[in-house]
């Protein structure tokens, strides 16, 4: 009986001692919340494959990709080559499940730093626990202007918003007038969450700065099962650009209806989102020839850092990587970069990294010129650039300099 | 003109949601059964013709009857399976095991097709007619004179022959339908074969034009609750007339209101029905 409970005293004498050095080696937690299922469950397993190539890159050593931060070395070097640990969870696209998963991560699994959440709503509600519980949290690609500026501490976006997106299109169609295009009016068609209503009002407002008409705004709902009569009001008004801000389904949905329809406009500029999906081409990529797209992403030559980025995920999923899960992809690269400098894995420490990123072009993999946080937590830096479908793939097409071949305009199948 | 075809489109979309929700009224009103997993039945009936059309380039013609079979046989397992048994269990073992089967089959699903959105190549069926300036996509017209007519069998069937009596007569009373020599297991099982079957065809027919993920059962059960119960339990016609009718308020309310109002105008119509007549517009009392 005695040597029974003095063995266990034993065992917990030694449990005890171990447990501080087993910390030393522990690694970094990385809490992801992104839609795994429903709705936009592609772009969600997307960006989760993406999420996973970032992990390889920090966690063993690359040192064929040049200039990226972290790659040449196996975990992070200033905190004894710790790994990244990634605890995936799946809100779907539910703003309230994103809510308590956030929590759930936090206080069960005593995550370090959260990251998430593509839609705009998820983020939203998810980030709001994060700032309440002193948890850095990373945004990779959600747009919504709405998610800055709400005085968070604890917030640090990566990607370009919706103003620097809107503000990019009013000087395209500028660029586009001055080349003799005919662009009277425009219209916004916008899913009806965070992520479509604040890109919708961006543009709005940015068109109305630029005096550009908007012929019609028409949100609606990105789980319709049917948008003709959408597509009905559009041909009512005969705009000159239709921009769509919106999901999967919903983007080829409106595809399918216009031809059915038979209606076109002169052309469709699609915010990335769906547009973007690894399902958009091959399911009505014949029907959308020259629609125009925006993304910050671009494989770039063979050979390049980009390039063999994008080989490491082909192996991974069998496609390109799309702008939507590269942007997570250098959220999560900025996001190693800080830890790694944080040299621990403390809120504070990290949140205080993460003030002081200073990526230059070099050290990133995005068309971004920098990755530098204000103090709103939103990437000075982050820009895009316009892409265009030429046969099974988008191709850079402006501005001018980044072009890799001229923009055809009107698009190849309008119909109006 | 635009008037003419926003009504013909809304028709269009309303015989879509009347073919998927007969199955469901049927199993509601023959068996006072609730099956949560007709949505599910749906979206295996879409990837039965993906699979169909993947593996072996088949036409419309080869994938809609092969979805329709594949899903007699699920409705057949899943009755022999699952629902016999808890048949004899309380109401909420009832609801709750479909609701399982629901969540199985659509996990099942993402497993072996993953989450991506699919949708079919070119078909047979494809292309728009042209009728005096109107627009009309054929595969939903297909599609919808499709469910006008299985609807219009599968009232025949319960109302003009016999098995479709006996059928009734197990619905309105399992003891003495026994006494009456009528074997209810083997009627119920037909029930399930037919419900699954018609969602089958449905899902075939609906995945022509549609783009759709393992998710995608969700949006069309919801939609196939409000149908049923919209146009009276179990009755076969009315789940016709109730799905071209919010097909048709859904369209006119999204063009004149806005796509945003088009669920409000449905739902308050739909609320407003069941409070002068809460068996629906054509159930019984």
């Amino acid at each position: 009986m005695r040597g029974n409970r003095l063995a266990r005293l034993l065992l917990l004498a030694g449990a005890l001692m171990a447990a501080p050095l087993a910390q030393a080696a522990d690694a970094v937690k990385i809490g992801i919340l992104w839609p795994l299922t429903g709705n936009a469950a592609a772009a969600g397993q997307a960006a989760k494959a993406a999420a996973e190539v970032a992990q390889d890159i920090v966690n063993n050593a690359h040192p064929e990709l040049k200039g990226i931060p972290l790659a040449d070395t196996a975990g992070l070097p200033n905190m004894g080559g710790a790994k990244l640990e990634l605890v995936f969870v799946d809100h779907q696209g539910n703003p309230s499940l994103a809510q308590q998963l956030a929590l759930r991560l936090i206080t069960q699994d005593k995550v370090h730093v959260l990251f998430g959440a593509y839609q705009s709503s998820c983020s939203f509600t998810s980030t709001a626990v994060a700032e309440r519980y002193g948890i850095p949290f990373v945004i990779g690609d959600s747009a919504a202007s709405n998610l800055t500026g709400r005085g968070f501490k604890w917030l640090f976006r990566v990607t370009p918003i919706a103003t620097d997106f809107a503000e990019a299109y009013m000087r395209f169609f500028d660029d586009m007038k001055k080349q003799g295009k005919s662009i009277r009016s425009i219209a916004i068609v916008n899913e009806n969450t965070d992520y479509g209503t604040s890109v919708g009002d961006a543009i709005e407002a940015a068109a109305k700065k630029n005096n550009m008409p908007v012929a019609i705004r028409i949100p609606y709902s990105a789980s319709s099962s049917d948008v003709s009569a959408q597509v009905l009001q559009l041909r009512d008004k005969q705009p000159d650009v239709v921009i769509f801000i919106s999901y999967t389904s919903d983007s080829i949905l409106y595809m399918r209806t216009m031809r059915n329809l038979d209606y076109v406009p002169p052309m469709v500029l699609g915010d990335d989102s769906g547009f973007s999906d690894p399902s958009f081409i091959p399911a009505v990529g014949d029907i959308a020839q020259g629609v125009m797209n925006r993304s910050s992403w671009d494989i770039g030559k063979p050979g390049s850092t980009t390039y063999k980025i994008n080989e490491m995920y082909k192996a991974k999923t069998g496609r390109d990587l799309d702008d939507t899960s590269a942007r997570n992809l250098q959220g999560m690269l900025a996001l190693a970069d800080a830890l790694n400098r944080a040299g621990s894995t403390e809120p504070e420490k990290i949140q205080k990294a993460l003030r002081e990123t200073d990526l230059k072009p070099e050290q990133i993999m995005m068309g971004y010129r920098g990755v530098k946080y204000d103090e709103t937590g939103q990437n000075v830096l982050a820009s895009t650039y316009l892409i265009q479908l030429k046969g099974k793939q988008y191709e850079p097409v402006w501005p001018e300099k980044a072009a890799t071949t001229p923009i055809q305009w009107p698009m190849q199948t309008a119909k109006h | 003109m635009i008037l003419l075809q926003v009504i013909v489109g809304g028709l269009l979309l309303g015989a879509i949601y009347a073919l998927f929700s007969s199955g469901l009224t049927l199993i509601w009103g023959m068996m006072n059964f609730i099956n949560f997993a007709h949505g599910e039945f749906v979206m295996l009936g879409m990837y039965a013709a993906f699979v169909m059309v993947l593996w072996f380039h088949a036409g419309p013609l080869a994938f809609i009857p092969v979805a329709a079979l594949a899903l007699v046989a699920v409705g057949l397992l899943v009755y022999f399976g699952v629902i016999r048994s808890v048949m004899r269990g309380p109401m909420l073992a009832q609801i709750l095991s479909t609701f399982g089967l629901a969540l199985l089959l659509r996990y099942l699903a993402f497993w072996i097709f993953s989450a991506n959105f699919v949708s079919l190549p070119p078909t047979a069926l494809r292309g728009t007619l042209r009728i005096g300036g109107i627009l009309i996509d054929v595969p939903q017209l297909v599609g919808g004179t499709t469910a006008a007519a299985l609807t219009i069998a599968m009232h025949l069937f319960l109302t003009r022959t016999r098995a479709g009596s006996q059928l009734l007569a197990v619905a309105e009373d399992r003891a003495a339908a026994m006494l009456m020599g009528i074997r209810p297991d083997r009627m119920q099982a037909l029930a399930w074969a037919i419900a699954a079957g018609s969602a089958g065809i449905a899902g075939a027919l609906i995945a022509i034009t549609y783009p759709f993920s393992p998710s995608i059962g969700e949006v069309f059960g919801l939609t196939a609750f409000v149908v049923v119960t919209f146009g009276g339990f179990g009755s076969v016609p009315g789940a016709l007339i109730a799905g071209l009718l919010i097909g048709l308020i859904q369209a006119l309310s999204a063009f004149y209101l806005g796509p945003i109002y088009k669920d409000i105008a449905v739902y308050a119509l739909f609320i407003a029905v069941l409070w002068v007549r809460p068996q629906g517009l054509m159930g019984k009392a």
